[in-house]
């Protein structure tokens, strides 16, 4: 029997309503059952279904999140060196930055793939967010890697991490991206549910950007890459939307599988396909596979779509229709071609062993129409598939657990005084999961290939040259403190935000837009949900007042096992532009440097709650996170790229996890020379070392230029104070204590090899 | 002065290796693997990357382009080829160089700044080293560690092909230590390490690489 003979068809499905379907098992909901029988006018085909199950879920709907998200609208759509030349909506945000420049980034979640199988997830991901780049006109430059997992020595870590790491390096070296940087955090939290998220880079010039649209009646739609397989079906639906049920089923199936070298000629090929201009609109398939593509194409464009299902190449022929619409199998994309232009379309992917078969064409019809083996399977408007999901303006409510967790303040915790007591601290900090080298990971990610790299981790941000004759880049850093976000979302998304702003500032580049990644609990959940709330108003006003725009990004709800959510954690990446990336600022100190001084900028806070001190000391968490000044940012930001350009400092470390004792491990140990150092008048040691108050950075100051620098500093009044001299090889705390860097690296980088090797 | 730079499907470093050789004064020419004329360059660089995804074995499936046709017989006519990692792993598939790479003893991707002595500066790649110069190059793989059988190895160390040893940790878990070597002619290159990407310093650790890239533009005038 042929396979065409079970088609559920259009005319079937009319004929037949009482037919019973499973809507449920597909993860949707009673009324969203009703809605989708409502908008046809007749039960849906099991095609349309599956197109809907998969559209109308969370990851790809964003139906929890939707009415929140629009306030990032609120933002003006300008950047400081140019405008916007795409926004949210699009595959990825694409900003002007200069000399006919544009650069596009964007960051995305693969969180619950990455528990299931850690190696293919964390792989997918990072394939996934590289095609987005693509997908716009842009040549991927580089990616970078938040990542979050449970207590380092839980048994479960030592299953996810290693598979999780080496499958971004695994994916991301295979395509020859460097990896300049990202995070390594742990929290017992993210146990059963780590957080992957994943950055792609890409540079374009302002004429070959693309937009996904299928538009021009006769023009045919050409699905190219990698065959259909069986893997990843009901990916989206299913797992991205779901708790993890204790003791439930294992739901490896549904995680795809990645092949990087068809990734990286899909990339030559399509850049080759955009220099030859035979490309009209083109999508990227990834949650939602050819549903996702072909009904946002078609919304997108401005007239129908007829699709040839049983045209698609399969890896396994028997595949049904369904899962042919609900496959997310890795490394395709889909394009609108002119029918003059598919020869020369065929002819480029030949040349890139790339296969590419016309699927369908651009209609007038208004409508999707997809066939299977000549009969009609769907039949759609394609924006109630894509856009006119449920809404859900989900109850939220502030936890009534939150006051008793504010008035828990880590302030009045003991603290060590003595020289021997502070010393013990900074050593145990310094060795602490969340502090230490993070060498392990990083060491299996290439972050030298494509010659573009000008700082990489650990530097406060990624740098990557753009224009290798006028030396025009970009930095980008990530970053959030979920700790400080679990004790106030609002101002933990704002000090978020603020640390990625100044780490991209510390470098020397002038930030410019923004792109986040939201993870958060269930949103079912009143309190994630207030969380999520707060956690967007804090960024769209963070936003405001920093005049930089967000770009676009993901939402990841449901980060939970069981009844516990993890820290709330968006997020943030900032994209910087810098003129000239010879003038970038490191964060070590080196030999060349010796006797150069050390100033801290910003003002330091008894402000202790939710600091890696707390945590590692006395595994506490409460109180309320550092008071964020976004003016002060801006202020302490425009220091140090001016004192870049102007070569006023030849170093710059950013204060933010472990306070100014370990800004300065990590930049006596990266430039291998220490320093010697003091408290400035009137701030208590202990405070100086380890409070964790914003808008703060150390900086190394030639002596020549000392005057010059404090000038800038006092004309614009903002808080400096000299902090001690680059010297020797220890770390020098006057009056208090002395420690070899030899001790601080050992204690420093034994760590993860220690537990993970 | 010209320097050919091999893309396989799946090359990865090619453009670098194109700087590198533009860095060092030539002029870098793209050589595609399907085309079996080499557009009359004076020397090859086989560049790193996971050509054909590594399938098979790494460099297996590229040694049968017929690009390598014409590189194998040129190579045996005395034109200086160079291989960087994945291009080393095609020189040995290819039997332009004796052994093998396998998997890292560790079996995970290491990439860093490791340490090199230069054992062989006689050949067309390393004579702007002088004799046991210490250098600092990337090195960064994922099947780097050379195998050869004892007999092999015996006769590399004592005909000095041995072109360059890794210094401190062995990174990989090469054979005693061997980082690169070369065919009897000294022609022939394969080296696990990236010299492309230390070119200048805004980008790489250090500009130890150039001085492959230079010695080559030296050879091919010589001659």
């Amino acid at each position: 029997m042929s396979p065409e003979s079970h088609a559920d068809t259009v005319s079937n499905a009319t004929n037949t309503p009482e037919v019973e379907q499973p809507w449920a098992e597909l993860g949707l909901k009673p009324d969203e059952y009703q809605r989708i029988r409502d908008i046809l006018d007749r039960r849906p085909t099991s095609c349309e279904l599956a197109m809907y199950s998969v559209m109308w879920s969370e990851h790809c709907s964003y139906k929890s999140s939707k009415v929140h998200l629009k306030r990032f609208g609120e933002i003006p759509q300008e950047t400081p060196t140019g405008k916007m030349l795409a926004g949210i909506g699009e595959n990825a945000g694409v900003i002007d930055i200069g000399e006919g420049y544009a650069v596009t980034f964007k960051v995305e979640s693969h969180n619950h793939p990455s528990y299931v199988e850690p190696y293919q997830g964390a792989a997918t991901g990072v394939g996934g967010i590289v095609r987005d780049i693509i997908a716009m006109g842009a040549r991927p430059v580089a990616v970078m890697d938040p990542l979050r997992f449970g207590p380092l020595d839980a048994p479960d870590t030592k299953r996810v991490l290693p598979g999780i790491v080496s499958g971004v390096g695994g994916y991301g070296n295979s395509l020859g991206l460097p990896n300049i940087g990202g995070e390594v955090v742990f929290d017992p939290t993210y146990l059963g549910n780590p957080l992957v998220n994943a950055l792609c880079i890409g540079v374009m010039r302002h004429e070959d950007l693309h937009l996904a649209n299928a538009t021009g009646v006769g023009n045919q739609m050409i699905l190219y890459g990698a065959k259909t397989g069986g893997d990843g079906i009901g990916g989206v639906s299913v797992l991205a939307s779901e708790t993890f049920a204790e003791g439930g089923p294992t739901k490896r199936p549904a995680v795809q599988v990645g092949d990087p070298f068809m990734e990286k000629l899909l990339i030559e090929c399509t850049l080759e396909l955009f220099a030859a201009n035979v490309v009209e609109g083109i999508q990227d398939l990834g949650g939602g596979g050819l549903s996702c593509a072909t009904s946002e194409l078609a919304s997108a464009g401005d007239g129908g779509m007829r699709v040839s299902l049983d045209k698609v190449p399969l890896r396994d022929a028997s595949l049904s229709p369904e899962e042919i619409l609900m496959s997310e199998s890795q490394e395709r994309m889909m394009a609108c071609v002119t029918p003059e232009n598919v020869e020369a379309f065929l002819k480029i992917c030949a040349k890139w062993d790339v296969q590419a078969d016309v699927i369908g064409e651009v209609t007038d019809t208004g409508r999707l129409e997809i066939d299977w083996h000549g009969e009609r399977v769907v039949d759609v408007l394609p924006e109630t598939v894509a856009h006119e999901g449920p809404v859900y303006n989900r109850p939220y409510a502030r936890p009534d657990w939150q006051d008793a967790l504010q008035a828990d303040g880590a302030e009045k915790l003991p603290r060590a005084s003595s020289g021997a007591e502070l010393r013990d601290t900074l050593l145990r900090l310094v060795a602490s999961p969340n502090l230490c080298d993070k060498s392990w990971v990083t060491d299996q990610y290439d972050r030298y290939v494509l010659g573009n790299s000008v700082l990489s981790q650990p530097e406060d941000s990624g740098m990557i040259r753009v224009d290798e004759t006028s030396g025009l880049g970009v930095a980008v850093s990530t970053d959030c403190n979920g700790r400080f976000a679990k004790l106030d979302p609002y101002t933990g998304a704002k000090l978020a935000l603020a640390e990625s702003y100044r780490n991209v500032a510390t470098t020397g580049a002038r930030p410019a837009a923004v792109t986040d990644c939201l993870n958060f609990g269930s949103p079912e959940d009143s309190g994630v949900m207030w969380q999520f709330t707060e956690a967007i108003r804090g960024l769209v006003d963070g936003c405001i007042e920093l005049g930089i725009p967000v770009t676009g990004g993901n939402v990841s709800f449901y980060n939970q096992t069981g009844e516990t959510p993890i820290l709330p954690t968006p997020v943030v990446g900032v994209l910087g532009v810098i003129d000239d990336v010879t003038r970038r600022t490191p964060i070590g100190f080196t030999a060349e440097m010796e006797g150069h001084q050390l100033y801290l900028l910003g003002e330091t806070e008894e402000e202790l709650s939710g600091s890696e001190w707390a945590n590692v000391i006395h595994g506490h968490l409460g109180g309320r996170p550092p008071a964020v000044d976004l003016e002060a940012e801006k202020q302490l930001a425009d220091i140090l790229i001016n004192a870049s350009r102007d070569g006023l400092i030849d170093a710059a470390h950013d204060v933010s996890d472990g306070g100014v004792a370990q800004t300065l491990v990590e930049s006596a140990l990266r430039g291998g020379v220490g320093a010697r150092v003091w408290a400035p008048d009137g701030l208590d040691p202990f405070l100086f070392l380890f409070a964790e108050s914003a808008g703060r950075a150390v900086v190394a100051v030639p002596r020549t230029e000392e005057v010059r620098f404090t000038d800038m500093c006092t004309a614009r009044r903002f808080p400096h104070a000299k902090i001690g001299v680059i010297t020797g090889d220890t770390l020098d705390v006057q009056d208090q204590f002395e420690v070899p860097l030899t001790e601080l690296r050992t204690a420093w980088t034994a760590t993860l090899p220690s537990v993970l090797n | 002065m010209k320097i050919g730079v091999v893309t396989f499907p799946g090359s990865l470093d090619d453009v670098d290796a194109r700087r590198a050789a533009a860095v060092a004064g030539a002029e870098a020419v793209a050589l595609w693997h399907g085309d079996a004329d080499l557009h009359g360059v004076d020397a090859v660089v086989l560049p790193g990357g996971f050509s054909y995804g590594d399938y098979l074995r790494a460099g297996a499936i590229s040694r049968f382009a017929p690009v390598m046709e014409t590189i194998i017989k040129k190579a045996g006519e005395g034109m200086p080829v160079l291989g960087i990692c994945n291009g080393f792993q095609v020189l040995c598939e290819s039997h332009l160089l004796p052994g093998a790479l396998i998997k890292n003893h560790h079996r995970k991707f290491i990439c860093k700044d490791q340490p090199l002595r230069i054992e062989n500066n006689r050949t067309a790649w390393t004579s702007d080293y002088d004799a046991n110069h210490e250098i600092t190059i990337v090195l960064k793989n994922q099947d780097g560690s050379y195998v050869a059988d004892e007999a092999t190895l015996d006769r590399l160390e004592g005909e000095g092909r041995v072109v360059a040893r890794y210094l401190d940790e062995n990174p990989n878990g090469s054979y005693r230590d061997i980082a690169g070597i070369t065919n009897e002619r000294g022609n022939v290159v394969g080296l696990m390490p990236h010299p492309e990407h230390c070119v200048e310093t805004l980008t790489g650790p250090t500009t130890d690489g150039l001085g492959f890239f230079t010695s080559v533009l030296k050879a091919v005038v010589a001659s």
